[in-house]
């Protein structure tokens, strides 16, 4: 096609500078709506299966939550204004519900980010056989959560469970793990543990990368060691990361679903016998496809909502507060 | 094995070559140990009778069960039509997907318009909302539509990510030079026509990543689909449900279950975990 000095302005055109190009003809017309209009034809797929199926369903449970609406009968919506709130909180499923969803977050995201932290540490230096440890590392990630909780349980069994099996060379009973309070609450965070380490060491490694090679070198002609390293120089350096990570996982942790379901086998719905590791996720699912009760399964999924905004506003001043603790840190050891 | 430094810089050890002493592998070693021991135990299980598994000290090594508990497992719940379902369902979010995330990728790496900045911003922010709370609405919508145990139920409402937009943006920016784009502009070429000719080339290597993750996390996704589908019609996950909380007391028997359901993912993974990785650190650097 031969290239005219016409075409060539079409050309500029397509980063849409405010260049008045007159459109001459009905195919320049037809160029210039093409590259105007495409760009959002492309990103609507997204926007649209976002609101229809996150956003909009998500708003609507606040709706949803003011209702009495049954399983058997989704077609039918009464109102009955703020109950399904007042029944929940003053219910004590609810608030053992919140206890539990609250413990075992803590004792399953804690450990899970600061080991994932060392690992990173660790893979960010040469080592052999880098791919090997990274895709091992990953492949709890790669497991589901229904078949790695079938083989916790197991694992965590009572008689013939390999972990009390472990722990009787340190002299320790058979422990009844399903059926404690703590023991329960930390078999289910080994579980998450175990699937969300390797993936989150990645994501820090990935950061690690980014931090300039220089600041390493600085540190060390200081005669800083690597744990010095880490403390004054990886840890500031990564830190949106780590308050990524952080927020993510405890939206994920607010949510807990599966790892309690499976865990207590026949019946996981009530979260074991006196409810000891029942979360608010599985209370929700409890209420709305146990009970037939979607009303106040929407009144706890929206308190939920409102439960993770509050974390995670926590968690960021938290985190910002502890950055300006590890720069003020550093900037002691500079001075 | 341990690595012993072979060349050492005149000054200490650079940075840049710093390399991992004994105690790092030392500690990657434990625990790599502790990530595969559970799936290596699944496999030891599964392969031995209950009474086998009941001992102590438990068996270490696989037995010669493994078919006639699989037999038994397949007898319990429908795996093979819970591998279809899954291969189905994966399989449509991952193709979905990757072409709707290489679609939107493109227009925010390759095309200027106005608000792309804030749609971008939106995108990323989208990663923060708890979509899993909608489910109540999701799945009296899924009701009205006659949806309820159909695949198209857990197919349609995962069928884009923001990680995939925001991955494939990344990859996009850097594998493919304005000009190439700018010149098939002056060439009269449509902003589709270049999208089809030039961009899904070039991005190929980058959609086959996206498109395992989605597959990979599709697979293996289970609160929805526990909701949405039933064991008449199950995917892997609800049919890992109905075996996890049913009444088989054969422990063996249900991890062969388990067993069957997870293999295929995994070996995937193990053959393609390379890409997986480079994947994962890839579309993290900007999350």
């Amino acid at each position: 096609m031969a290239k005219t000095s016409t075409d060539t302005e079409i050309g500029g055109a397509l980063a849409l500078r405010a260049e008045p190009v007159a459109p001459r003809s009905w195919r320049m017309r037809r160029t210039k709506l093409d590259q105007r209009l495409s760009p959002y034809a492309y990103v609507s797929p997204f926007f649209l299966l976002f609101i229809a199926f996150g956003l909009f369903p998500l708003i609507y449970t606040a709706w949803v939550s003011l209702h009495s609406v049954t399983l058997q009968n989704t077609d039918e919506m009464e109102w009955v204004g703020l109950d399904n709130y007042t029944r929940l909180l003053h219910d004590d499923r609810f608030w053992n519900a919140v206890v539990n969803t609250f413990t075992i977050g803590v004792i399953s995201t804690v450990p899970q980010l600061l080991m994932a932290l060392g690992l990173a540490h660790l893979l960010d230096s040469k080592l052999r056989g880098s791919t090997f440890w990274r895709v091992s590392l990953l492949m709890p990630y790669a497991t589901s959560v229904a078949a790695a909780t079938i083989v916790f349980a197991m694992l965590f069994g009572r008689d013939f469970g390999l972990v009390n099996w472990f722990l009787g060379f340190f002299g320790i009973d058979h422990i009844d793990w399903e059926s404690g309070n703590w023991t329960s609450q930390i078999a289910i965070s080994a579980i998450v543990t175990w699937r969300w380490t390797g993936y989150n060491a990645l994501i820090y490694l990935a950061a690690m990368q980014a931090v300039p090679k220089d600041l390493y070198e600085a540190a060390e002609v200081d005669g800083a060691t690597r744990w010095h390293q880490l403390r004054h120089v990886t840890i500031p350096g990564i830190w949106p990361t780590i308050v990524f990570t952080i927020v993510i996982s405890t939206i994920g942790a607010t949510q807990l679903f599966g790892e309690p379901l499976l865990f207590g086998g026949a019946g996981g719905h009530s979260g074991g016998a006196d409810h000891q590791y029942q979360t608010l996720g599985l209370l929700l699912y409890e209420q709305g496809w146990f009970n037939f009760q979607l009303g106040r399964a929407a009144a706890t999924a929206w308190t939920m909502f409102l439960i993770i905004i509050v974390a995670v506003a926590v968690n960021a001043l938290l985190a910002s507060r502890g950055r300006s603790a590890f720069t003020l840190g550093r900037k002691a050891r500079e001075a | 094995m341990i690595a012993v430094p072979r060349t050492r810089r005149f000054f200490g050890k650079s940075v840049g070559e710093r390399r991992g002493g004994p105690l790092t592998y030392a500690v990657l070693a434990l625990v790599t140990v502790f990530a595969i021991l559970p799936l290596y135990w699944t496999v030891v299980a599964a392969s031995r009778t209950n009474a086998d598994i009941s001992k102590t000290p438990p068996p270490l090594t696989p037995g010669g069960n493994l078919f006639s508990n699989i037999r038994e497992a397949l007898d319990q719940v429908d795996m093979f039509k819970a591998l279809l379902n899954s291969l189905v369902v994966s399989g449509a979010i991952a193709l979905g997907t990757v072409f709707f995330c290489t679609l939107a990728g493109f227009a925010f790496a390759k095309l200027r318009f106005r608000g792309s900045t804030v749609l971008l911003v939106i995108v990323l922010a989208t990663m923060m909302v708890p979509a899993q709370l909608g489910v109540v609405p999701l799945f009296i919508l899924v009701a009205k539509l006659g949806w309820v145990n159909h695949l198209q139920a857990v197919i349609l409402p995962t069928l884009v990510s923001a990680f995939g937009v925001v991955f494939m943006r990344q990859y996009l920016i850097r594998a493919l030079p304005t000009e190439i784009i700018e010149a098939a502009v002056v060439d009269g070429a449509s902003t589709f026509r270049i999208f089809r000719s030039i961009v899904l080339p070039a991005a190929r290597p980058a959609m086959a990543v996206l498109g395992m993750l989605t597959f990979l996390t599709a697979w293996n996704d289970f609160f929805w689909p526990i909701i949405a589908l039933s064991s008449q019609n199950p995917t892997v996950q609800v049919a890992l449900n109905s075996l996890g909380q049913g009444y088989v007391p054969d422990r063996s028997i249900i991890l062969a279950g388990t067993l069957i359901g997870t293999v295929p993912v995994l070996v995937v993974f193990a053959l393609l975990g390379k890409q997986i990785v480079g994947g994962i650190l890839e579309g993290a650097v900007k999350g």
